[in-house]
């Protein structure tokens, strides 16, 4: 029997009780300013940019928080800034195409050259790139690039019918390619199949009824259109075999876990996508913005995008792909981000198998989207 | 002197929160859906305007059509075959089981609705992946491997993960509910086990099976991810066309007739059905 006045093992007493919750009391006031230093960094991106892989290190050093905000499509990314209150985002990660819309509405803040490293750009395009300056004024910074061509099951497909986009017309194929649902990569693709080369987004009526017409012509192929989560899971079981729209920012992941998927450019040519960083119009936290987007232009954010978990992307700066690779020389091989490996992203600009992603000239979104939607019907 | 009607508020206090709740969460929203659908957008931003163009734009599309007819269609089917597959087992509970072993399949039943319908929905894709559980099972022998991801199979197994145990229940509920004396009266009579099912259970069931039957025709009308997920979007239903005409240009105006005319659909089937099911039979008052 316990004595009475006698603490027992493990029992909590009143002066316990008043000793603990004082000091929590006593300690809570610097515990809410600690909280209350952390400055909130608002983002709006594609999913992944706003993860601890990318800002974590970041904001660690920082005493930031990204809050991420995702979008899929730029047309998605125009309407929710177009729906906020100015300043709402801080940072804005938009599609190459799309800084042009941006800036012409007025969402974004022009950015200084000089803080950024022009002088160490990989490609001539990357230091004006196309939409992200107006005259001598730049309002966009390049982060990074991929490129969208015949991504395809190794099993199914040989290196050599993936050389075209034709491979998609395989009959053996049938019912087992897929489509990443957006219509601007598809479209473009079937325009460079019709041998459309660098006019690909300015297409007359006769053009554009041919797309039409090649790409009426591969739905007798197609099993299905996916988002993100679905073209991975196609490709990852065997479901799809060849996949159009998209590149190596989804075979890309996979092959890093060692399925048997490839991405690579045909004959015909292939799409960029650059996704570039913009400080938001009205932004009270430019500064810290200019300061991450400085972070990941410098070789270690560069090899932080390369490895980004949720897609990956390749450098656009010389000492982010020196610093690849040196850190991660494996990465650097399987996305041929060494000099003189074919398919080499830079190699491939150079020698104008590329061509930047782009809206329709002559025809309006809507005008792609109606057919993409006939064309899903079909 | 004339009787005037006095207003019952306490009667009306009661029935006050419900009033209130409909007007601001459904009404409300309807109506301005419906003035949604004669805005238009510029430049990405939504601008008020009384404008037909949306509806004239949707309501002339093939695409459009081809969507309205496959989704009523795939719906339809889904409700036919979750009411027909629901039967024997809601028979046999109503009929054959013991109290007990009713409420413990009534409690299975519900179990599923503990878990999201997204990842009930995704668990299919191992069962039905080409290189899935149940092509291996058939490969045993000798059949298969089926295409059954990414068609309209997939497209109704998904509707039927999320209508048939409700249809299970709700047939279950109506005819234990039968007096079962009518029953057997009718088999003492003569009356043949599937005549009896077809003159006796079925009429004294109608109600409840319209009911369930809306039901399972509601929701598969109105579900996204079924056709999305488990049907590789082909064809694409109502609610992918939706989900397509927000993701480029935002046209949430075009979206909203698309809605409307759903809205519309479901409206009519519904009352069309509540009217069968309350319909009374010929000869009687």
């Amino acid at each position: 029997m316990m004595k009475t006045g006698k603490k027992a093992k493990n029992q909590l007493l009143r002066r316990d009780v008043l000793r603990i919750g004082g000091g929590v009391a006593l300690s809570a006031p610097f515990v809410g300013r600690a909280w209350a230093q952390t400055t909130d960094i608002n983002m709006l991106a594609w999913y992944g940019h706003g993860e601890p892989d990318m800002v974590g290190a970041f904001e660690e050093a920082n005493n930031v928080k990204f809050v991420p905000k995702y979008y899929a499509g730029g047309d998605n990314m125009l309407a929710l800034i177009a729906q906020s209150p100015p300043g709402t985002y801080d940072i804005i990660l938009s599609d190459g195409e799309f800084v042009q819309q941006l800036n012409a509405a007025g969402y974004i803040e022009p950015l200084e050259a000089s803080d950024y490293p022009f002088d160490d750009m990989l490609h001539e395009d990357f230091t004006k790139f196309p939409g992200h300056w107006d005259g001598d004024t730049l309002y966009s910074m390049i982060l990074r690039g991929g490129h969208l061509g015949v991504s395809y099951n190794t099993t199914a497909m040989s290196a050599e019918e993936a050389s075209s986009y034709a491979g998609f017309w395989k009959p053996e194929l049938a019912g087992k390619v897929g489509h990443f649902d957006w219509h601007l990569p598809t479209l473009g693709m079937m325009s460079l199949k019709n041998g459309n080369g660098a006019g690909l987004w300015d297409l007359s009526d006769d053009q554009w009824s041919a797309v039409q017409e090649t790409t009426m012509s591969l739905r007798p192929q197609v099993g299905g259109f996916f988002d993100y989560g679905g073209t991975f899971n196609g490709l990852k079981n065997g479901e799809m075999l060849a996949m159009c729209g998209i590149g190596d920012w989804i075979t890309g992941v996979l092959e890093r876990d060692g399925a048997p998927v490839a991405s690579v450019i045909p004959k015909e040519g292939g799409i960029q996508f650059t996704e570039s960083y913009c400080i938001g119009k009205g932004s009270s936290k430019a500064d810290l913005v200019k300061s991450f987007i400085q972070y990941m232009m410098s070789p270690e954010g560069q090899v932080k995008s390369a490895q980004m978990l949720a897609y990956p992307g390749f450098c656009v700066t010389k000492a982010g792909r020196k610093l690849l690779q040196e850190v991660d020389p494996a990465e650097a091989k399987r996305s041929h981000q060494i000099e003189g490996m074919a398919n080499d992203p830079i190699a491939l600009i150079n020698e104008g198998r590329i061509h930047y992603r782009d809206i329709p000239q002559q025809q309006s979104l809507e005008d792609w989207n109606d057919f993409w939607s006939e064309y899903k019907n079909a | 002197m004339s009787a005037r009607r006095k207003i019952d508020f306490y009667a009306l206090t009661w029935r006050l929160p419900i009033i209130v709740w409909q007007l601001v969460f459904f009404v409300g929203p309807v109506l301005f859906m419906v003035a949604l659908s004669f805005f238009l957008v510029k430049n990405y931003r939504m601008t008020e305007a009384f404008e037909f163009v949306n509806w004239q734009r949707m309501l002339t599309r093939g695409f459009f059509w081809d969507s309205y007819w496959y989704t009523l269609f795939i719906a339809s089917l889904s409700g036919t075959i979750a009411m027909s597959v629901a039967f024997p087992a809601a028979w046999a509970l109503a009929f054959r089981a013991s109290d007990t072993l009713r409420r413990w399949a009534v409690f299975l039943l519900i179990i599923p609705f503990f878990t999201s319908y997204l990842v009930r929905t995704f668990s299919w894709y191992v069962i039905l992946a080409e290189s899935g559980v149940l092509n291996a099972m058939l490969g045993y022998i000798g059949l298969g491997p089926f295409r059954m991801l990414n068609s309209h199979f997939g497209t109704v197994v998904g509707y039927l993960t999320l209508t048939l145990p409700l249809a299970v229940i709700l047939q279950t509920v109506t005819m234990a509910n039968i007096d079962k004396t009518l029953i057997e009266a009718a088999r003492n009579l003569g009356c043949k086990p599937l005549a009896t099912i077809w003159r006796v259970v079925l009429p004294l069931s109608k109600t409840g099976f319209i009911v369930a039957a809306l039901f399972c025709f509601i929701l598969a009308f109105g579900d996204f991810v079924a056709p999305f997920y488990l049907g590789g979007s082909q064809e694409p239903t109502l609610p992918i066309l939706i989900l397509d005409t927000t993701k480029s240009g935002q046209q949430w105006p075009r979206a909203a007739v698309v809605a409307i005319m759903m809205m519309l659909t479901l409206f009519t089937v519904a009352f069309t059905a509540i009217a069968l099911a309350y319909r009374k039979p010929k000869g009687v008052r």
